[in-house]
């Protein structure tokens, strides 16, 4: 049976599950009750610096995003970070951690852009037992308009400041949580790594405004008739992070960084993939705020089942994707394929149909009897059909071979060229001549 | 156990006035909000979708569940009521399973199809609810018709015609309008006078008088019908119920299953409903389960369906089957009354065995069995009764061109009266729609709308 036992950055858990900072970690109690479900570690809702605690709203704090069903799809937050006192935190802290060993606890940290804050709030840590620190510079509302949060995270030199502080005044391993909200994530990823940070996290939450309620006309959640951006998280904002994640992983000024990947893992599959793009652990948040902490015990089972059916050992698995994401110029513009209809599953929709005749390139005939069948003359093999047909498997993508005349070109498959050789591509290398 | 229950012969008060009320409640009782949304997600919004074709009535049904599952119910029932009136009834009387749902593509992804009858309910239910009527009538052609029948055609028929600017006179030989959804259906399909208040609610669209006991035939004639009015349509069901033609058919306590459905729709007291402890219904349609089924609620101990085909071939939906069966009544099918005995009433009903010809006819054999009945319900048919000489028929119907059209000019006909029908609220009211489509082109010249 796979071993799913986690060495992050030198912060062991018995598995790479962890909770994210954010409500569910709020807490002794909660944490408590995350342990005993099975999570692998936590990470404590951020801890801001000695004094008044921050007060949060006390109208809706969520807006949500449903699919059909009332599926949880998204979650938007304008919750700040911990309003409980600070001594209370590291007290509980402490006490989980004793009767925890084995698991990651996490402190998240989110102080002013000072030294002297800094040096401070980690001197407040130092003996809590706390395994590492992670740095807040993501959230996006409320804090970062006191210059904190996504205001340090979207300045890549305040980051590798922070994190140089962090990194001279703790022994702990130290983890930046980046924000989505910013135009290159690469930037703060090698900032962070520049400042001696030993892994990032990400991605932080998204500004999003969920919804307007078209009564008051206002944004949801609405607080007495106002609203404000909140950080979107969920199922929904997986793919932004999967690419951010890939994007860290890929970059050769921070290649080989440690990554915990955050952003809609909800079932085990998800968090596979995070680590097939390089992720050492994943961090949950909304899945376990729509379930509670009994998911965990699938995601467990299911990335033991999916590494042990695939011969792997969660290292096998960490980074496997990376080497095949790369830049578009670097597809193979001659691999084709065409949409294949397998017409013993085919129940008749015709969603493919009005896809592909009304949006794409009409490549699909519809044959009397409600049979519809590919025209492989007209198929760019898009792909679009198949992402409609709500039948798994009805529709797939078949390779031409090598030689194997393309209909819609007139052109034989050829082997190997991407764009940057191709003729149309005035910028292409040339053959030396 | 009352000892009411189990008395001899045909006897009421069987069932204690809250086992009736149980007994006779909404048999498919409204979604809810949240349950019509989750229902609506289902529907895959196909391309000219299969549940569209087959409607009689072609109801935009993927964009009608789309506008449920998008929240707007109120623009859902108006997609359904531009195309079916009478929306609301059928979508608690429709054979779904071998219309809409049997043709949805989730049949062939899962066996389970969208459940559109429901939603249809749902949005129509809705929207009825709400005080006036959605549709406005046309400004004033000065056109007068007549409509003979204030069934779901001469409904259909009249709303489509007021809307366009005529004034409609519908001509109803019973004391009640509504034709069969009130007199002809099994309560418990449309409960809390549903029929009578879609009756008041279409013809709240104005331009429609309704007279009360007209009957063709006996208070006015297809002769000055057309001499007073500009163009009339017939639509008044079938008045005749088919003969068993079983020896001692007269014997008492043989009724029609027709009159039977009708007594229970307009008792007031089910209580004061006489019933029989051992029930036959002869017979395979809608007609024959709504009054075994009826008779079971009833109190009836033992209620049989006798049919003389095979199962395949009964003409309710298998769905209507197993709410018999799952009612307690059994279904014999193959079989044929020869002969009804007793000494005066009915006491027992003597079946032979059918067996198929070559050319599918039937043919009785020499296997006998007796079926113990203290009332027996005739459920094979019927026929049209009074119809207007100089009406050119076709079998024992109305025969019909295109939309509707009779042998004589200005005179148009639909509904089960009509040939070409297949006795379905649903078609009626597609018949009576595209008539009147075509008789205000016939009347006006302007252009036939495409139904839907």
């Amino acid at each position: 049976m796979a071993d799913l036992r986690s060495n992050f950055i030198g912060i062991k858990s018995p598995n790479p599950f962890w909770l994210a900072s954010a409500p569910p970690t709020d807490k002794e109690y909660n944490v408590r009750r995350a342990f005993q479900a099975g999570w692998g570690g936590v990470v404590w809702k951020t801890l801001g610096a000695e004094g008044p605690p921050v007060v949060n709203v006390n109208g809706p704090r969520y807006g949500v995003i449903h699919g059909p069903d009332r599926r949880v799809l998204g979650i938007n937050n304008i919750e700040l970070i911990t309003d409980r006192p600070l001594e209370v935190n590291l007290r509980e802290i402490k006490s989980v951690k004793r009767d925890y060993p084995d698991r990651a606890l996490v402190i998240s940290l989110m102080v002013p852009c000072d030294e002297d804050s800094w040096r401070d709030i980690l001197a407040r840590i130092e003996d809590t037992g706390a395994d590492g620190v992670e740095l807040n510079f993501g959230c996006p509302h409320g804090m970062s308009e006191r210059g904190m949060g996504s205001a340090v995270g979207q300045v890549p030199e305040y980051i590798e400041m922070v994190t140089r502080w962090v990194k001279q005044y703790s022994r702990m391993p130290c983890i930046v949580k980046l924000t989505p909200n910013i135009t290159d994530v690469r930037k703060p990823a090698e900032a962070a790594m520049r400042g001696g940070a030993d892994a990032v996290s990400l991605i932080n939450t998204i500004n999003s405004i969920t919804s307007v309620d078209l009564d008051l006309f206002a944004p949801e959640p609405t607080i007495d008739g106002k609203g404000a951006h909140g950080g979107y998280c969920g199922p929904a904002v997986k793919p932004i992070a999967l690419n951010m994640v890939a994007e860290i992983a890929r970059n050769p000024a921070t290649y080989g960084l440690p990554i915990s990947g955050i952003g809609g893992v909800t079932t085990w599959r998800d968090a596979a993939e995070f680590m097939a793009l390089g992720a050492g652990t994943v961090q949950v948040c909304t899945a376990a705020m729509t379930y509670g902490f009994k998911v965990v015990q699938e995601m467990i089972s299911g990335l033991r089942d999916y590494l042990d059916s695939h011969d792997m050992a969660m290292s096998d698995l960490i980074g496997r994707a990376v080497p095949n994401v790369t830049d578009w110029n670097q597809l193979n513009l001659n691999y084709v394929t065409k949409a294949r209809i397998d017409q013993d599953l085919c129940i008749k929709c015709g969603r493919c149909y009005a896809a592909c005749e009304d949006t794409s390139h009409q490549a699909i005939a519809m044959k009397p009897g409600r049979v519809f069948e590919v025209i492989e003359e007209e198929c760019v093999a898009c792909n679009l059909c198949l992402d409609v047909c709500p039948v798994e498997n009805c529709i797939d993508m078949r390779e031409l071979a090598v030689g194997e005349m393309d209909l819609r070109t007139g052109i034989r498959r050829g082997t190997y060229a991407n764009w940057t050789t191709h003729p149309n591509n005035p910028m292409a290398v040339k053959a030396a001549e | 156990m009352s000892q009411a229950r189990l008395a001899p012969g045909v006897v009421p008060g069987r069932l204690t006035p809250h086992e009736l009320a149980v007994n006779f409640a909404d048999v498919a009782p409204p979604l809810t909000r949240h349950e019509a949304r989750v229902a609506a997600d289902r529907c895959y919004f196909c391309h000219d979708a299969p549940c569209i074709t087959a409607c009689p009535t072609s109801i935009d049904i993927p964009l009608f569940i789309r506008q449920i599952a998008t929240g707007t119910p109120d623009a859902a029932a108006m997609t359904i009521f531009h195309a079916n009136i009478l929306g609301g009834m059928c979508a608690r009387v429709c054979p779904t399973e071998n219309l809409c749902e049997g043709a949805c593509v989730r049949m062939d992804a899962e066996g389970d199809p969208v459940e559109i009858g429901a939603l249809q309910r749902y949005a129509t239910d809705g929207l009825m609810a709400q005080d006036g009527h959605p549709f406005r009538r046309a400004a004033p052609t000065g056109k007068r018709i007549a409509v003979v029948g204030a069934g779901p055609a001469g409904l259909a028929c009249a709303h489509r015609l007021a809307a366009k600017g005529h004034d409609v006179t519908i001509f109803e030989a019973r004391p009640k309008p509504g034709g069969l959804n009130e007199y002809g259906i099994a309560s418990y399909k449309a409960v809390d006078g549903f029929a009578q208040a879609e009756v008041d609610w279409i013809l709240g669209i104005g331009g429609i008088e309704l007279r009360h006991d007209q009957r063709l035939g006996r208070d006015i004639t297809l002769d000055t019908l057309r001499a007073d009015y500009d163009a009339v349509f017939l639509g008044m069901g079938l008045g005749g119920v088919n003969a068993l033609r079983a020896e001692g058919e007269e014997r008492g306590n043989v009724l029609d299953a027709v009159s039977f459905i009708r007594d229970l729709r307009q008792a007031s007291d089910l209580t004061t409903l006489p019933i029989g402890r051992d029930v036959v219904v002869i017979g395979g349609g809608m007609t024959a389960v709504d009054a075994a089924v009826q008779a079971r609620l009833l109190g009836a101990e033992n209620v049989t369906i006798v049919y003389r085909r095979d199962q395949s071939q009964m003409g309710a939906s298998r769905h209507e089957q197993d709410h018999a069966t799952a009612s307690g009544v059994r279904i014999i099918c193959n079989a044929a009354p020869v002969k009804v005995h007793g000494n005066g009433t009915v006491v027992e009903v003597e079946f032979a065995y059918t067996a198929v010809d070559p050319d599918g006819g039937l043919h009785l054999t020499d296997d006998r069995f007796r079926l113990k009945a203290d009332q027996l319900f005739r459920a094979i048919g019927q026929r049209l009764d009074g119809v207007p000489q100089d009406l050119a028929l076709d079998g024992a119907k109305i025969g019909v061109a295109g939309p509707g059209r009779t042998s004589i000019p200005g005179v148009w006909a639909g509904g089960d009266c009509a040939a070409g029908g297949d006795d379905l609220t649903v078609t009626a009211v597609a018949q009576g729609r595209d008539a009147a489509e075509d008789i205000d082109a016939h009347l006006t010249g302007r252009p036939v709308e495409i139904p839907g």
